[in-house]
């Protein structure tokens, strides 16, 4: 919740018991005084004083007087028993007291000087009876419409709220809003302290429900109007003033829940609690990749919020499965919440009441809101950018990621949004469609991707029964190839491919023919030196021993001419020579 | 606090029985006491019946009536409920109101005048 707006309580002040009305006025209506709560007919200003009664009782232990000038004791009963509370047992236990002062013209007549003593008896008597600190005057105007002396009457109601100060009770007076002032009798002269304007406003056939601090005496307040809601749970207001920009931002990363699409974002995916836009054109798959990231975030046993604005829970169960993604069972296990309306059912504010409430109730961490187009519908443009970037803010506080799908229409340039959220967000991918020989192929690009390296480039994007399949780019003459163009090039290049593979083989056949053929010519040619070789060597040996047999035949003559060496042996050498 | 007709059988015709609230014995009060006094006794003498509330004695009491302002009287009988607030100072008001018309009625009803009068 963003901070209450006063730091200091200079005013003691009662809580309400109203969701959202403590932080606005920074701790509820003053203590012991009178607050005056205008609206025009069915505003809530009735339920809004009711509700403060029985707060103080169910919260605070504190005992409450409520005095009705247009409904009885029944009626309120029942209506506040559809709120879920047991009035009846607050009545036993002596903590209520429900009064209903008839004040009906045609009864009453008037002769001569009165006073209200009988109003301040019956209240002083309800105010003991169950030791009541709130007291709840619903409607008074009845009483100028009862009595015909305005003179006596105002000088009785001065008297009165005097009178209920004195007493310390912090009271609600309600009163009908009037033409040029707040309220049809000007009651707001009394109640000098706090005065709080309830409206209903039907623009464009859609109605919404706000609420005003006028004026808050010695307190600080917030002055814008606030939007509210009447629920089961009665009156919840949403104090969305507090836009400043001190959020607390993480590094963790979730994933996206398509392999591809991680990839293109630093390979991590999302950073959690940021705010991720993603626009296309009909039929580009936009829901897809939103169920994708549902799936993820509760495939980690994570919650997810799934607000749909044109499809129902089944329809999106339904198609999705076709595409391999049961989610059904994470709907069944609470992970997974659908929220599907119409936008055209509430107004934008009260979208707005109604996803914040949503969004705190389930405490989810992914948030996706499909369309945020279709908010246009129920009010402004302008309205409707207020009211996301309102949403965002809120979403960005609580560390949620905030997944926003938007349709972009066809001959719109796709780098902007109607909603003009574009600088809001934390990433923005787009999906486009390209049409290219007779077919239409889905591409998506992150446009944006603050704080993490992405992907520049276009890549194709398939539905197909498993998934959502991220195809690598294929990049011809002109762009990008997508479907059949990208088919015929993948297997223009794989016949390519081939081709030179097989031109790679022939070459390196060649080439080991060539080998072969060289090494054999090596072969040939040292066989022929080899054989040369052995010839010379041959010759060497025999040149050799002819030395050696001179050599010796001159020893042998030597030895015939005077030296004995071995005579057998010399006479059959020097018989087989000279 | 009733009237000296109490004798008489209540027949919302011809009783009138009233209830005059007031908060403690302030002029207002003393006022209205005795305007409306004086009237009954000039119009209703023996046939009506007064009683005086005294919220501050009785608060519980002003719930049961619808008392707002004070001083009002109530007049139970005859029916239908009327009521009246103020210091009843402006008489013809509270004759028309009221509907104190016995003499009136003497002279135009002679069956009422007449019952009127043996019972009274």
């Amino acid at each position: 919740m963003p901070k209450a707006a006063s730091p200091v309580p200079l005013l003691k002040k009662v809580p309400t018991g109203i969701t959202g009305f403590d932080e606005i006025t920074g701790g509820g209506v003053p203590a012991g005084r009178p607050t005056l709560i205008c609206g025009s007919a069915g505003s809530g200003k009735s339920l809004f004083a009711m509700q403060f009664l029985i707060g103080g009782i169910a919260q605070h232990n504190e005992g409450g007087v409520l005095m009705t000038f247009e409904e009885t004791a029944d009626d309120i009963r029942k209506n506040v028993s559809s709120l879920g509370f047991d009035v009846d047992a607050f009545i036993r236990k002596k903590k209520l007291v429900i009064d209903f002062v008839k004040v009906d013209r045609s009864e009453i007549e008037e002769s001569g000087e009165y006073d209200l003593e009988g109003l301040f008896i019956r209240l002083a008597h309800s105010i003991k009876a169950v030791g009541a600190k709130r007291v709840v005057l619903d409607t008074m105007e009845a009483l100028f419409l009862g009595l015909s002396n305005q003179a006596i009457l105002r000088s009785e109601l001065r008297r009165l709220f005097g009178w209920l100060k004195e007493q310390g009770m912090t009271t609600l007076i309600t009163g009908e809003r009037g033409e040029g002032q707040l309220t049809r009798q000007g009651l707001e002269e009394y109640v000098s302290d706090c005065v709080i304007l309830l409206d209903h406003r039907v623009t464009e056939q859609v109605s919404t429900r706000r609420l005003r601090v006028v004026k808050y005496r010695g307190s600080t307040h917030g002055t814008n109007e606030y939007p509210f809601l009447i629920e089961e749970n009665g009156i919840s207001i949403l104090p969305i003033t507090s836009s400043s920009l001190d959020y607390q931002v993480t590094t963790e990363r979730i994933t996206t829940g398509v392999k591809g699409l991680d990839e293109m974002l630093g390979g991590r995916g999302y950073y959690r609690g940021s705010t991720v836009l993603l626009t296309g054109p009909a039929g580009t798959g936009k829901t897809s990749v939103a169920a994708h990231l549902a799936n993820a975030t509760c495939a980690r046993g994570e919650r997810c919020v799934f607000f749909s604005f044109e499809e129902s829970a089944a329809q999106i169960l339904r198609n999705m499965r076709t595409i391999g993604l049961d989610l059904e069972g994470y709907v069944k296990r609470g992970l997974l919440e659908f929220q599907t309306v119409r936008p055209t059912m509430y107004g934008l504010e009260m979208h707005l009441v109604r996803m914040h409430k949503l969004i705190q109730q389930g405490k989810p961490e992914v948030v996706v809101i499909d369309p945020i187009t279709n908010m246009q519908t129920s009010g402004t443009l302008a309205d409707s950018t207020n009211m996301l970037i309102r949403l965002v803010d809120f979403l960005r506080m609580s560390g949620i990621l905030g997944f926003l799908i938007g349709l972009s229409k066809g001959g719109q340039p796709s780098e902007s949004t109607d909603e003009g959220l574009s600088s809001m967000v934390d990433a923005w991918l787009l999906l486009r469609d390209v049409e290219s020989n007779g077919e239409r192929n889905r591409l998506l690009y992150v446009l944006k991707a603050r704080g993490m390296p992405h992907s520049n480039q276009v890549r194709e994007f398939l539905i197909t029964a498993s998934g959502i399949n991220l195809i690598d780019p294929y990049l011809g003459p002109g762009g990008v190839l997508t479907g059949s163009a990208r088919v015929a090039q993948k297997a223009r290049e794989e016949a390519d491919l081939r081709t030179a593979e097989e031109e790679m083989e022939r070459k390196a056949l060649a080439f080991e023919h060539r080998r072969k053929s060289v090494e054999f010519q090596i072969e040939a040619l040292r066989a022929s030196f080899e054989a040369d070789k052995a010839e010379f060597e041959r010759l060497v040996a025999s040149e050799k021993s002819r030395l050696q047999l001179r050599q010796q035949n001159q020893q042998t003559m030597a030895r015939s001419r005077g030296l004995k060496i071995g005579s057998e042996k010399v006479r059959r050498n020097g018989g087989n020579t000279e | 606090m009733t009237s000296e007709a109490s004798v008489l059988k209540e027949n919302s015709e011809l009783f009138w029985d009233l209830r005059l609230y007031v908060a403690g014995q302030n002029p207002k009060s003393i006022t209205a006491f005795s305007n409306l006094k004086r009237l009954c006794e000039e119009y209703l003498k023996g046939h009506y019946k007064i009683e005086v509330v005294d919220l501050f004695k009785h608060p519980e009491r002003a719930k049961g009536d619808q008392i707002i302002a004070l001083p009002t009287l109530v007049r139970k009988l005859p029916e239908p409920i009327k009521r009246i607030v103020g210091d009843l100072s402006n008489s013809d008001r509270v004759i028309v109101e009221m509907n104190l018309q016995r003499p009136a009625r003497r002279g135009g009803n002679k069956d009422l005048t007449g019952k009127d009068l043996t019972h009274a």
